[in-house]
């Protein structure tokens, strides 16, 4: 076992890992931040995607032990400092950017990471932007929707209810 | 998964060393080797993870040429390295996705020489050079065939040097699942001459079209290759596409890589 520390959502925790365990498993069976799910575990489907270091990346294809010292976000990070939903959570509700909700971890912090680079995205940069956040039940218009009304921008145009 | 040690070193003479004991295995991005350990399908007692060392990371311009650091992530390689080789950078920007990106790096493409890799294309179509921690590497030897390349055990690349071309640019058609190349191909003119490699087709990975090279490098437009065709003899042959589909690809995407070179 190896003692990492590092920054998640703020705060310095740490904790021993051994070698295999992924950055996913020690934010959620180490640190109980279970907002950050594991869909296929194979790279695939970015239901895990945190932020580390600022940047997005699939916490389930990463080792704790590679994140000793980084500023680590994830979901449970999102909300407001009074703990209402901030933008992009607030737009994913508003729109009904969800349905079984697995994926919204994923997507929401996928979705930070797109307007942090990119504030003003067009359709088309969001849905290729979204190429590595697999919806199982498919809801991929309001998804898109929620984050063009995110970035304040109007979704009228968007394909599909 | 099963149990292994992981070190990070912070310089190449450390990882060097460390990848010196018994069965370590180097660990770059870790977006093909990772899912390979959970599926077994390598498993290696000690992995040597190259992303603390600084060294090897970050672009460079050096006399027509740019440098890669190892360690360089693809979305560096896209956000850093368009203003000098456009086709390079766009090559970076489409693969994986945005996720993949800020983990996998070069160096990890070319040392796993995956056969439906990006990277291998550009590094054999610009005639770069692969630096190890031990010498120099022309493109031409070091691919060997799918998965294999030049590298020793425990060799390490520390960097990518390719030369600048006068135009270049690189087609892929994806494979919609997987998001590799089911056909890419890389075309680059220098002043002597124009290169052209295919990714994804061919069952000794990432080769070299000769004939279209010669033709290019007469008459640098898609019209020159009008009247070649493409063997499937030895094309890889799958459920996602045939030999011949391939074969046909090859030629398609090497026309639109000529007719959008820049």
């Amino acid at each position: 076992m190896t003692k990492v520390t590092m920054t998640v959502n703020g705060k310095s925790v740490s904790g021993d890992v051994e070698g295999r365990t992924l950055l996913s498993s020690f934010l959620r069976e180490d640190l109980r931040l279970t907002g950050t799910h594991i869909g296929c575990d194979t790279s695939q489907c970015g239901a895990c995607v945190v932020h580390v270091n600022g940047e997005a990346v699939k916490s389930c294809a990463m080792f704790a032990l590679e994140a000793d010292g980084a500023d680590v976000t994830t979901i449970e990070g999102q909300a407001n400092a009074d703990g209402s939903l901030n933008t992009i959570q607030q737009a994913f509700q508003d729109h009904h950017g969800l349905q079984c909700g697995f994926c919204t971890p994923g997507m929401v912090m996928s979705a930070a990471a797109l307007l942090k680079d990119n504030p003003k995205p067009s359709e088309a940069e969001i849905r290729e932007y979204l190429e590595g956040n697999i919806c199982r039940c498919t809801g991929y218009h309001n998804i898109v929707k929620a984050i063009m009304a995110a970035s304040g921008q109007d979704v009228s145009a968007i394909a599909a209810e | 998964m099963y149990a292994f040690d992981i070190e990070r070193p912070a310089s190449v003479a450390d990882a060097v060393a460390a990848l010196g004991t018994e069965d370590a295995q180097a660990l770059g991005g870790g977006q093909t080797l990772i899912p390979t350990l959970k599926q077994r399908l390598a498993a290696p007692s000690r992995l040597v993870s190259l992303s603390g060392v600084t060294e090897m990371q970050g672009v460079a311009s050096e006399a027509g040429n740019i440098r890669i650091g190892g360690a360089t992530t693809h979305a560096t390689v896209a956000s850093q390295v368009g203003g000098t080789y456009p086709a390079l950078a766009d090559l970076a920007a489409n693969i994986g996705d945005p996720a993949v990106r800020n983990r996998g790096t070069i160096g990890g493409s070319l040392a796993n020489n995956d056969p439906a890799a990006c990277y291998p294309a550009a590094a054999l179509g610009s005639g770069a050079t692969i630096i190890t921690n031990k010498r120099q590497i022309a493109a031409d030897d070091y691919f060997q065939g799918m998965f294999t390349t030049a590298l020793e055990e425990g060799e390490i690349i520390t960097a990518v040097s390719f030369p600048v071309p006068e135009k270049a640019n690189y087609q892929k058609f994806v494979q919609p699942a997987s998001r590799f190349a089911l056909v890419g191909v890389f075309v680059a003119k220098y002043s002597d001459g124009v290169r052209v490699a295919v990714t994804g087709a061919s069952n000794e990975g990432v080769h070299r079209w000769s004939a279209a090279e010669e033709a290019l490098s007469g008459n640098f437009s898609a019209d020159a290759i009008a009247d070649l065709s493409v063997s499937a003899d030895d094309l890889i042959n799958d459920l996602h596409g045939s030999a011949e589909y391939r074969a046909h690809l090859v030629k398609v995407m090497t026309g639109r890589a000529v007719a959008a070179a820049m």
